[in-house]
């Protein structure tokens, strides 16, 4: 054999890898998965923030920018924001928080990755044919008759993909139910595994959806099926009422498992059980459900009923009490602690900042008579991304560094790991506050070129978007150097309460070598096992 | 700061209603936000470890603190509901004196037509203090008619009408935008709204004097493709009269009812047999493909002028 063979096929070697049936694993090829597809969209960015430096935009053609900011939208929200946390965090965590050796069906969880790799596959290839610039959104009719980019090939992408999301779903669901241990009752799970079990219920319901929508595209673009466009008899309104019973449900499987990772990471460094455990589970179930019925605040301008407009509204307003509630249980927890603030408790910290702006120009957004002016500016743009980049990444990055030692073996540096937590919270406001201003004063989105007016707060964004950049590089030199030269971290170097360490770091295959003591997560009043 | 004070010009009547309510929201998340940030800092300060802080007898939950803060914010949220449906409403509801501009959007421009004929390419001219009715549609994908000095959005449809609202309040010259993304030059796709004192707006549509009005361009339009051939009372073919016909109810075959609104008009030109007047035979061809967007709205135009034009008579 030669030396390649050799490292394939040795315990180990890359063939163990691609033929795993182990959650860990799994999760650690996510982890590449997202990685790379969070740099390829993290370039989209920087060249969307670059042309932006300059009114007339002189980066990119108006052609090219468009197919950027589309390719940003489609890599970060289908291949980064989706899948992040559930498949990453989620894949390793949740059998070892509920004393399990592995998912209930191994085999698909390796499927969900292969199809979650073969999607992201059409979509890179969609990019190196020239790319596509219908917009993360594929409004109808321009998406399904107007546009001549490559439609077919993302559509392909994201429908496949949509499977890996389904499927890891059912199997996250299944083993909630099946492979519990005994004395782990409904009301003992951590807050992590419950908004696993919520988010897989969303994708589980709501992608089919979505995969439904696309294949209409296709099948409008392809036979010309007059289903969207009205020129053929179709109505571009249903796609969008299509489109967005998925997307906002989508924006949740972003958030749920953010708000699931801090409930962790707040309790272990507070040093105190986690306030009103139940009334944070109940939260997260109004999320999942309420979630389902609010997609129509996307279509306050779109031409629907006002009437609907109305009972969409109020149901907005709804959906932000449980999110309230959960702000106000993280606060709350904070009291009486003994509180500590390593990197995980700053990303955490962080996260609660950034999520409750997000959330609360959300409520304003909520508003018809204030969503008809905002809506379609940057000031959507910088809601989103206080959600979804303040809200998802900066919980994404926290679970990571919580459970680096967990899953590494290995310790981090963590004065490198506090600076880029705080470098990276300047530099998301410097970012993404300005946008609000801009969109107050009307500066549409997705705008190759811009008034002059509007150039300095442009130019703020985009110098806020250099230190961004910079701070999101950070972890990956500092995670990867703490794998050749950080100190072994032992089982359970936060002192923390959950099940997942009572095991060894990293956890052997089928994860317990001793069958853990059953006790609350959050048990930080009581001595350690 | 000069250019922020000019941006944020509010220029029309219901433009200082959102104002109020965007800027009480501001000011009530701004509260809310404040004080987590204020009490997440305390809490930081005073209970890091090693603080001699009093930790004792703290209970890890309490139903009627978690009660409270559910049923406070949902008060508020539900006050802020009913504040934002007045205006909402309003913002929906153009007033019955409203008069009609008519829109047409396509890659990548605004065309406007007046009632008096005048047409205009991605400006539009209109008086201070009247309310102004704009009726709009698409030749192509979706847009966005987007003026933000007057608080209003509103997408623009192909194949259906939508309207929006607005009364000028301010002299001068204002933005607008396309706000829904229609492909390569959406960027590009601007204009302006010239607002004019009302003998300045009369002169200025005097100077661009068509030929004819909107509703006579409409009445050659009846007759050279043929619809006064059986819709005028004098016709031959049993087919409905049309005079005084817009804002009607109209009984159709299958037993409801619909208003004849400019929706309801433009779809029996284009779909004719698809809601059928009851008592009438589907017998009218579909002129789907035959008239542009501009000459269905000079139709349709046309059509509501005769109801006008009796009222005027009284």
């Amino acid at each position: 054999m030669t030396t390649i063979d050799a490292a394939f096929y040795r315990e180990g070697g890359l063939r163990s890898w691609l033929t795993t049936h182990d959650h860990k694993r799994i999760a650690i090829l996510y982890a590449l998965g997202i990685t790379f597809y969070f740099l390829l969209g993290g370039a989209a960015a920087t060249m969307i923030r670059l042309n932006l430096v300059n009114p007339a935009g002189s980066l990119l053609s108006a052609e090219t920018y468009n197919k950027t900011f589309t390719f940003h939208g489609v890599v970060m929200v289908w291949f980064f924001l989706i899948p992040s946390i559930p498949t990453t965090l989620g894949n390793f965590l949740l059998p070892l928080m509920i004393g399990a050796r592995d998912v209930a069906f191994p085999r698909l969880n390796l499927a969900s990755w292969y199809l979650y790799m073969a999607g992201g596959l059409f979509t890179v290839a969609a990019l190196l044919a020239g790319g596509v610039d219908t917009g993360w959104t594929f409004y109808t009719p321009f998406s399904t008759m107007f546009s001549n980019t490559h439609v077919y090939l993302v559509v392909i992408g994201v429908f496949v993909t949509g499977f890996a999301s389904i499927l890891t779903g059912v199997n996250f669901i299944v083993t909630v139910h099946t492979l519990r241990m005994p004395g782990m009752t409904w009301f003992r799970l951590p807050l992590f595994v419950w908004t696993m079990y919520a988010v897989s219920l969303v994708m589980v319901l709501a992608t089919p959806v979505l995969a439904m929508t696309l294949a209409l595209i296709a099948l409008e673009r392809l036979a010309h099926l007059g289903i969207f466009d009205p020129a053929l008899g179709g109505d571009p309104l249903l796609f969008q009422h299509l489109f967005w019973f998925y997307s906002h449900p989508a924006v949740y499987i972003m958030i749920l498992p953010a708000m699931g990772v801090v409930s962790e990471i707040i309790p272990c460094f507070v040093r105190r059980r986690i306030f009103g455990y139940r009334f944070m589970t109940y939260s997260i179930l109004a999320i999942t459900v309420i979630g389902f019925m609010v997609w129509g605040h996307h279509m306050f301008v779109a031409g629907q009923s006002m009437y609907a407009s109305l009972l969409f509204s109020i149901l907005s307003f709804v959906v932000a009490v449980p999110s309230a509630i959960k702000v106000f249980n993280w606060t709350a927890t904070l009291r009486k602690g003994a509180i500590t603030f390593e990197a995980p408790m700053l990303y955490a910290l962080g996260f609660i900042g950034l999520f409750m702006l997000g959330g609360l120009t959300g409520l304003m957004l909520a508003a018809p008579a204030l969503d008809i002016p905002l809506t379609d500016t940057y000031f959507v743009v910088a809601h989103f991304h206080y959600v979804m980049v303040g809200g998802s990444v900066m919980a994404y990055l926290g679970g990571l560094h919580y459970w680096w030692p967990k899953i590494t073996g290995r310790l981090y540096s963590e004065s490198w790991a506090r600076a880029a937590a705080i470098l990276m919270f300047f530099g998301f406001n410097l970012t993404f506050f300005p946008q609000y201003v801009l969109g107050y004063e009307g500066m549409p989105r997705r705008y190759h070129s811009y008034l002059p007016d509007f150039q300095a707060l442009n130019v703020l964004s985009s110098a806020g978007a250099s230190i961004l950049a910079l701070a999101y590089l950070m972890p990956i030199a500092y995670l990867l150097w703490s794998l050749r030269a950080g100190q072994p971290a032992g089982n359970n170097p936060w002192n923390a309460r959950g099940l997942e360490w009572q095991t060894s770091s990293p956890p052997p295959e089928e994860n317990f070598r001793h069958q853990p003591v059953v006790r609350e997560a959050y048990a930080y009043d009581e001595a350690a096992p | 700061m000069s250019d922020l004070a000019r941006l944020l010009v509010d220029a029309s009547s219901l433009a200082p209603q959102v104002d109020a309510l965007f800027w009480f929201m501001v000011a009530l998340c701004g509260t809310v936000a404040a004080a987590v940030v204020w009490a997440v800092l305390y809490y930081s300060v005073r209970y890091r470890r090693g603080s001699n802080a009093d930790r004792s007898g703290e209970p890890s939950t309490s139903i009627p603190v978690e009660l409270a803060w559910t049923g406070i914010p949902a008060v508020l949220f539900i006050g802020v509901f009913i504040w934002s449906l007045f205006v909402f409403v309003k913002m929906r509801t153009p007033p019955a004196n409203a008069q009609t501009i008519y829109i047409v959007a396509k890659q990548w421009m605004w065309k406007a037509q007046h009632p008096g004929g005048q047409r205009e390419i991605n400006t539009l001219h209109v008086p201070i203090g009247v309310p102004i009715r704009l009726t709009m549609t698409s030749e192509d994908v979706i847009h966005s008619f987007y003026v933000p000095a007057f608080r209003v959005k509103q997408d623009v449809l192909p194949g259906r009408y939508t309207q929006l609202w607005f009364m000028a309040t301010k002299l001068g010259d204002f933005n607008l935008f396309c706000a829904e993304y229609c492909g390569l030059d959406h960027a590009k796709m601007g204009g302006h709204i010239i607002v004019m004192r009302p003998p300045e707006y009369a002169r200025w549509l005097d100077g661009n004097a068509a030929s004819g009005t909107l509703a006579a361009q409409g009445a050659i339009l009846f007759r050279s493709h043929g619809c006064s051939g059986c819709h005028s009372p004098d016709a031959a073919i049993h087919a409905p009269d049309l005079n005084e016909l817009y804002g009607q109810t109209v009984h159709l075959a299958d037993g409801s009812a619909v208003i004849a609104d400019e929706r309801y008009l433009r779809d029996a030109i284009l779909l004719p047999n698809q809601r059928t007047v009851a008592g009438y035979k589907p017998l009218m061809p579909s002129f789907s493909g035959q008239l542009s967007e501009e000459e269905l709205l000079a139709l349709i135009a046309y059509l509501k002028s005769t109801v006008e034009s009796h009222h005027d008579h009284d």
